[in-house]
């Protein structure tokens, strides 16, 4: 048994008073695109960060690939292929797109401290190499042009995409979006479905996509969860979740259902 | 093939003939300098050597890794006591003293980057302030160590043979000295580790869940930040022939801090600038040595508040302006 790419058993973290994730159970298979949604403060980015390890939980397991995940720093956690977005974008402001990108490519560095220092022909073909993948995830998210711009100076759709490109780079198992389709404009939108699409069917990347726009969510995912008050209301395909009472009370509220 | 050959041309550092005709000619004067200027300006070039390296070892900690420390004058301590003591006390020869001036202080320099991971923005400025009050204070009053206020007398630099004794023979070890490692900082700044430095400046959480480990490359910054300082510490000695507490108070590290606000933080021909720049500057203004405090604090401030980016970041944009004029 247990052979879900990833567990998630009783996950609970408080801060102050109140406890954002209260018990969460879940499960997410190799391959599989599972929408995470939920009202404001549910409780999604908490998840996120307790997955790459900023936050440390108060209690529960969290097992990636057979690995358990509790008490690891974020870039060991990196480096088992855990990859993410941030809801507010963090990119690494003054860098270019393109170096941000190449950042990710850090696990994968097979060169040290001296080679790099001294600029040896293993150096050169190491950062060749790195750079041809880079250029891929550039040509693959139609952002070429913004290869050498700053990324503070590129609008928000394409910051959100090469934040997207980032998080490809690192060559994950599993990536955590979160709410990636904010700030774009429609036709941006309609663009990202077809991306997340290739990234799960191409790459072959299983997704957990966090996303307020429930129509997009409804025409991609195979699963949905939704979270309210930091637990697990409900779980299904897009179809019976969008039936279930407790979702449309979480989202419209108690006078919508009579 | 032709997409290959560009990410290539992208990373090189000296790009296209007229580009490699500069430095040649560049080198030559550097290395015809000494036969053919007063012995006094080959002195200020040396000061000018070793003013580079503080400022480039420091731009590496704060300008690309976003690390503030205003206390690089202890760095420069360590390293100037370091060389100078294993040869007087020890009888290490120069070349051996030298290095080790390089390493203790980046030892230091890790040691430093320890504990203060934890510290950011002022408290992290707090604490560099203090490590340089302390080095300041341990080399005053352990007189037995550093022999106190008398100040320690520092040999000629020999290797092998040669005794380096000369203005001329100084600068030729200072000028190597800081080519060699600014060519090192140049190459680490485009590699990996220079984006890991950026990344943690811009973002640490983000850098660190991209799988860059805070700990590795914080420490790494110091220590590396430390060595630059420690091996331009020995350098100083050497030059001056004499070493005193006195000359790595805060007031130097402040000195050291307004070279790369200067010229320009987070880039290596802005550190180069500002050294340059805060170099002459004193000569300059030699009559009036007690307001230098307050000159450098007010540069600082001004540079701060007009042009961020340093004077460097000014000269790029006025080059795009020329590029780009009559459009
Ligand atoms: N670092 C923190 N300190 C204090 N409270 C926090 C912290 N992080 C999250 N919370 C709280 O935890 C709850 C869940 O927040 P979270 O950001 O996970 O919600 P979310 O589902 O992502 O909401 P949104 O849709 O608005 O992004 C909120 O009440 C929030 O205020
Ligand atoms: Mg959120």
């Amino acid at each position: 048994m247990g052979q879900s790419l990833l567990e998630v058993k009783d996950l609970t973290i408080r801060f102050g008073g109140i406890a954002a994730l209260a018990g969460v159970d879940l499960t997410v298979e190799e391959g599989e695109l599972v929408a995470l949604i939920g009202p404001n403060g549910a409780g999604k980015t908490t998840l996120f960060n307790c997955l790459c390890g900023i936050y440390r939980p108060d209690r529960g397991e969290m097992r990636f690939a057979g690995h358990d995940l509790r008490g690891l720093r974020p870039d060991a956690i990196a480096r088992l292929g855990i990859s993410r977005t941030f809801q507010n974008i963090e990119l690494f402001r003054n860098m270019t797109a393109l170096d941000n990108i190449l950042l990710a490519r850090h696990i994968h560095m097979r060169v040290g401290f001296w080679d790099a220092a001294l600029a040896t022909s293993r150096w050169w073909r190491e950062e060749v190499r790195h750079r041809a993948r880079a250029e891929e995830i550039l040509d693959f998210l139609d952002l070429q042009a913004a290869r050498h711009r700053r990324v503070a100076d590129l609008p928000i759709g394409q910051q959100k995409l090469v934040e997207l490109g980032r998080a490809l780079a690192l060559e994950p198992k599993l990536l955590l979006l979160d709410e990636p389709s904010s700030g774009m404009t429609a036709e941006e939108k309609e663009d990202l479905v077809f991306r997340i699409k290739d990234i799960l069917e191409e790459l072959g990347i299983t997704i957990v996509l966090v996303e307020h726009d429930l129509k997009l969510v409804m025409g991609i995912a195979q699963r949905v969860i939704v979270l309210d008050h930091g637990q697990v209301i409900a779980e299904g395909t897009p179809a019976e979740v969008q039936q279930h009472p407790d979702v449309i009370r979480a989202y419209l509220g108690e006078e919508s259902l009579s | 093939m032709e997409l290959r050959e560009r990410y290539e041309e992208d990373l090189a550092l000296v790009l296209g003939l007229p580009a490699w005709l500069g430095l040649l000619v560049a080198l030559a004067v550097l290395v015809l300098f000494p036969l053919l200027a007063p012995r006094y300006l080959v002195y200020i070039v040396t000061l000018m050597a070793i003013h580079i390296l503080v400022a480039i070892g420091l731009n590496l900690l704060t300008g690309y890794t976003g690390q503030i420390s205003l206390g690089h004058a202890g760095f420069v301590a360590i390293g100037a006591y370091t060389a100078g003591l294993l040869m007087v006390r020890v009888g290490v020869p120069f070349p051996f003293a030298f290095l080790l001036s390089g390493f203790s202080a980046a030892f230091f320099g890790f040691l430093l980057g320890l504990p203060v991971l934890r510290l950011t923005g002022p408290y992290l400025t707090i604490a560099t302030l203090g490590f340089g009050i302390a080095v300041h204070q341990v080399l005053t009053n352990w007189e037995g160590l550093s022999g106190g206020r008398m100040g320690l007398f520092i040999p000629k630099p020999s290797i092998g043979p040669w005794t380096l004794a000369s203005e001329a023979a100084l600068y030729y070890l200072a000028v190597g000295t800081t080519g060699v490692l600014t060519w090192i900082a140049y190459n680490l700044v485009r590699s990996h580790i220079g984006r890991a430095f950026v990344a943690i400046r811009d973002s640490d959480v983000a850098a660190e869940v991209m799988g860059v480990n805070l700990m590795v490359y914080k420490t790494l910054a110091f220590g590396l930040s430390a060595f630059y300082a420690g091996v331009a510490g020995a350098l100083q000695g050497h030059l001056l022939g004499y070493i005193e507490p006195q000359m790595f108070t805060l007031f130097e590290s402040i000195y050291y801090f307004s070279m790369i606000v200067v010229g320009g933080l987070g880039t290596i021909p802005g550190s180069i600038l500002g050294a340059v720049l805060m170099t002459i500057l004193p000569q300059v203004l030699s009559g009036l040595r007690e307001w230098l405090p307050i000159v450098y604090g007010g540069t600082i401030i001004f540079i701060m508040a007009v042009e961020p980016w340093g004077l460097y970041g000014r000269w790029l944009r006025i080059k795009w302006w020329l590029k780009t004029w009559p459009f």
